[in-house]
């Protein structure tokens, strides 16, 4: 169905190829995993499949792409529309009708069929993406994971041969995610779509998928998963958990791991201890309530961080995390409640003197940048927080060593960029750091390293909140996990117990192991050093 | 499979009291200019009166809560500063009165240069002069409004999607640019939000370098996804035109406007031959048409569920044109109703007052606009 054959692209300007002599084909009605580090080129692969690259994105094209025995190398993504559907990475800003009904219509009437069709294809696509129920409402008032379902409606009707998603569930929190994937392996088997995703969180998409194509420095590897997730720079913690302890061939799925893990656990040793000392108090905040208007946005919340502890605010898209983070640091709105960070509530007094006591990284961290290179952020840090030249860098180099001083933010990595934010907002030395949802974009190794980073700001005697979707993320760096729905707490606790004992939280390797059990870290060092490869 | 139930197609489903749905936003536009073209014909305030109120009521009984329909209250704003103005201008500058009117109040007279004379200002002021300030101003005030009531009933972007084919690439690049404001703003609050949190209190310049560039980049971000994402549906695809098809688009599209600019010209100018007015105006409306027509059929576009043109639409425009043609001849029948004189109590007769009273009927026939809370259906969460 698809065929890749010797394709090689440049971007305008760029020193190596972003894709090298990649040879590929895709067969009718698979369901093929892209994957590889962030910046690796899985965008760049996907957007081949529609013209997009490089109709849009400019750069030099060599080789030539098939789809259904026809080159598409020459042709715009509008004369594609009718043969590859093309979801994009934040549907919100590529919806275009402002009522889902229409939305699900456009592509239609561009393509020029006739009315009767239109309607009954939409009425299909509307059942078949169970959001018969939303067809009138206005797009902007869906949540995240019905705006997936809608932006992958919009191309369905237009009954293209081929679906291309975009990092569908990175948005999401994981009960959406799950939803959203479900529909997607529900297509699968009852269009015979052949449909092409890429994801960050494998773990969800692995077990559906037919093959993986694995783009590392400019290349693509294709082959079954299990093949290919052997040395694979990114994995679930399922497959490092096989990796581990060298099951071959590796486990993909949570119950294939089960089946094989009765003689793993009589080896392993004693579960790691519920370790929970008392830490004192780095932040208390008491009976916190924002509203907007009439909505209330986080209702009567508690929430204590100590010296040196990770606290984690996990709940659906919309459940306050972000209003409640910005209540705390004292920028943001605050009905009523008070906050104590060392005697002092960051809510009386002024924006400068409040981030010395909570730095936010906000969810869109770039927000924060605004200057021409890195180097004059660093001094403009220094300059706001009052403290030596050179501070800010030193932190940086810390957090993300050798970033080139003159480079443009906007030119950094997701993690890169991070980092500098995260630089800029320790500069002031606050007491509590506060991080909105920091995982976006960012693959298991940029992962790995912002648990790290987490862990020496905690160990530095700072309190750490984070707000995350990332259940393997936040079992990896929390000690304390308080869940939000609705603007209340629904639960909270130490780590284990929260994460654990909720269907949807719980990571996959308690999900294999029992509740003891959060990580493949955790495991390996209960493990006798023997089977330990 | 057309039997496909949709429960809220009027056909399908007879349910009680009226279907919400909106209305023709062509409809609301006709109902709107004829209620300013009635508007046009008279002097009378009380008739005026009647009738901004009439297209007030319309408004706040028909309107849905979209966030144009929030717009009318501005046109009211907007309404009685023109007639504030055209008062106050009548006060300072006099004119429109005869010797022996009956004098308001008197304010010291400031000498002009003799090259003014004939410009009085300030003066003795009567009540003849601030009378036709008045009335004039509130003629054009009633037509801004009743402008404002159209704006803030029909759907701008429903009313774009009913333009012909060929005009829909301007309707939608229209459309993008009126959806970016928003989000601007949306941009500008979180930009601001986030500086806080950097510490940065500047003001000025700095402050706006600061604020501008990230949304600036931002905005830039987003068009390029829509165009992407527009770009992925098939927005612009080519057309069946072929070279010749073309040619005689454009040459229709000259002829018409050619029309149109001479026969505009023969219509204003009163010494131009009449076969220049109307027949030449005729002659470029219809080239136009023909032209549009063409364009429209090489664009391979079609709508879903286009709006249709039922009894509430025909109901609605007919009495706003009503209005419009009553008063029309009105002008001619009862010349001192309509533009009574002044200084004195306007004489009003009951047969105006029906004519005007005509414009209410959208309120009894027009259905009910969506709403986008009645709509609750699925989790919001």
């Amino acid at each position: 169905m698809i065929a890749f054959d010797e394709v090689t692209f440049w971007y305008d300007g760029a020193a190596r190829p972003t894709l090298a002599g990649v040879d590929l084909s895709i067969d009718e009605g698979e369901l093929v995993l892209v994957s590889g580090r962030t910046g690796s080129g899985k965008s760049t692969l996907l957007g081949m499949l529609n013209g997009l690259v490089p109709h849009f994105t400019g750069g030099t094209l060599a080789g030539d792409v098939r789809i259904d025995g026809a080159s598409i190398v020459a042709r715009p993504p509008r004369e594609l529309a009718h043969l590859v559907g093309y979801v994009a990475q934040d549907p919100l800003s590529g919806f275009v009708a402002d009522v889902v009904e229409e939305e699900l219509a456009y592509g239609m009437e561009h393509l020029g069929l006739d009315p009767q069709t239109m309607r009954r294809r939409v009425e299909e696509t509307l059942d078949l993406l169970g959001i018969a129920d939303l067809r009138r409402r206005s797009v902007r008032s869906l949540s995240g994971g019905q705006q997936q379902r809608v932006a992958i409606g919009s191309v369905l009707t237009m009954h293209p041969r081929v679906l291309v998603l975009d990092e569908p569930t990175s948005a999401l929190d994981p009960t959406a995610a799950e939803d959203v994937l479900a529909t997607i392996a529900r297509l699968v088997d009852d269009l015979a779509l052949t449909v092409v995703v890429a994801e960050h969180r494998m773990e969800r998409v692995v077990p559906f998928a037919d093959r993986l194509a694995l783009v590392e420095d400019g290349r693509v590897r294709i082959g079954d998963p299990a093949d290919l997730l052997v040395d694979s720079p990114v994995a679930p913690p399922l497959v490092h958990l096989g990796r581990l302890v060298g099951w071959t061939p590796l486990p993909l799925s949570v119950r294939e791991a089960r089946r094989r893990v009765k003689p793993l656990a009589s080896r392993l040793g004693l579960p790691p201890a519920p370790a929970a000392p008392r830490r004192p108090a780095a932040l208390e905040a008491r009976g916190i309530t924002v509203r907007y208007g009439s909505f209330t946005a986080v209702d009567g919340v508690d929430l204590s961080v100590g010296h040196g502890e990770v606290v984690a605010l996990m709940g659906r898209n919309g459940s306050g995390k972000s209003s409640l983070l910005w209540a705390v640091q004292g920028t943001g709105d605050r009905t009523t409640g008070v906050v104590d960070v060392d005697g002092v509530d960051p809510g009386d007094v002024r924006p400068a003197e409040a981030r010395m006591l909570v730095g936010l990284v906000p969810q869109t961290a770039a927000d924060l940048l605004y200057l021409e290179t890195v180097d004059r952020e660093c001094a403009a840090a220094d300059d706001q927080s009052g403290v030596a030249r050179g501070t800010c860098r030193a932190l940086l180099e810390r957090l993300a060593p050798a970033i080139p001083g003159g480079r443009h933010p906007r030119d950094l990595s997701e993690g890169q960029k991070l980092a500098l934010v995260l630089a800029v907002v320790l500069t002031a030395q606050p007491a509590v750091v506060a991080l909105d949802e920091p995982t976006r974009g960012l693959d298991y190794p940029g992962k790995a390293a912002l648990a790290q980073i987490l862990h020496d700001l905690a160990a530095d005697g700072r309190g750490v909140v984070v707000s995350s979707h990332d259940v393997e993320f936040v079992a990896a760096v929390a000690d304390t996990v308080v869940v939000l729905a609705e603007g209340e707490v629904v639960s909270s606790g130490p780590v284990r117990t929260v994460l654990a004992e909720s269907p949807a939280f719980a990571p996959q390797v308690s999900k294999v192991l029992g509740p003891d059990w959060l990580t493949v870290d955790e495991v390996a060092a209960a493990l006798p050093a023997e089977v330990v490869r | 499979m057309s039997t496909l139930a949709d429960p809220v197609s009027p056909s399908a489903a007879p349910a009680p009291g009226r279907l919400r749905r909106e209305l023709h936003p062509g409809a609301w536009w006709l109902w709107a200019l004829g209620l300013a073209a009635g508007a046009s014909f008279t002097l009378n305030p009380v008739l005026l009166v009647v009738l901004v109120a009439i297209a007030g009521l319309v408004v706040a009984a028909c309107r849905g809560d979209a966030p144009w329909a929030l717009s009318f209250r501005y046109y009211l704003y907007f309404g009685l500063l023109i007639v504030v103005m055209r008062v106050v201008f009548r006060i300072l500058l006099g004119g429109g009165s005869a010797p022996g009117d009956p004098v308001l109040f008197h304010l010291p007279e400031i000498p002009l240069p003799e090259v003014a004379r004939g410009i009085q200002l300030l003066g003795d002021v009567t009540v003849t002069e601030v009378l036709v300030g008045l009335y004039d101003g509130m003629r054009l005030a009633a037509l801004v409004i009743c402008i404002g009531a159209a704006n803030s009933l029909a759907n701008p972007k429903r009313l774009l999607a009913s333009a012909p084919p060929a005009l829909y690439e301007v309707g939608a690049a229209l459309v993008v640019a009126v959806s970016v404001f928003p989000q601007l703003a949306e941009s500008v609050r979180r930009v601001n939000r986030a500086r806080r949190l950097r510490g940065d209190a500047s003001r000025g310049t700095g402050a706006m370098h600061r604020v501008v560039i990230p949304v600036l980049e931002d905005a830039l971000d987003r068009s390029m996804t829509l165009a992407a994402g527009m770009d992925a549906r098939g927005y612009g695809r080519s057309g069946t035109a072929s070279p010749r098809e073309r040619f005689v688009t454009g040459a229709l599209m000259l002829i018409g406007l050619f029309g149109l600019s001479v026969g505009t010209y023969g219509y204003l100018d009163g010494t131009a031959p009449k076969v220049l007015s109307y027949p030449m105006l005729a002659l470029g409306l219809v080239f136009a048409v023909l032209a549009l027509r063409s364009a429209g059929r090489r664009v391979q576009r079609t709508r879903y569920r286009p709006q249709r043109w039922l009894r509430a639409e025909y109901l609605t425009a007919g009495s706003g044109l009503a209005v419009a043609v009553g008063l029309k001849l009105l002008s001619t029948q009862q010349v001192a109703v309509l533009y009574p004189d002044v200084p004195g109590w306007p004489p009003i007769s009951v047969l105006s007052l029906l004519v005007v009273a005509i414009a209410v009927l959208p309120v009894f026939v027009a259905p009910q606009a969506p709403s986008a809370h009645d709509q609750v259906g699925g989790d919001a969460a």
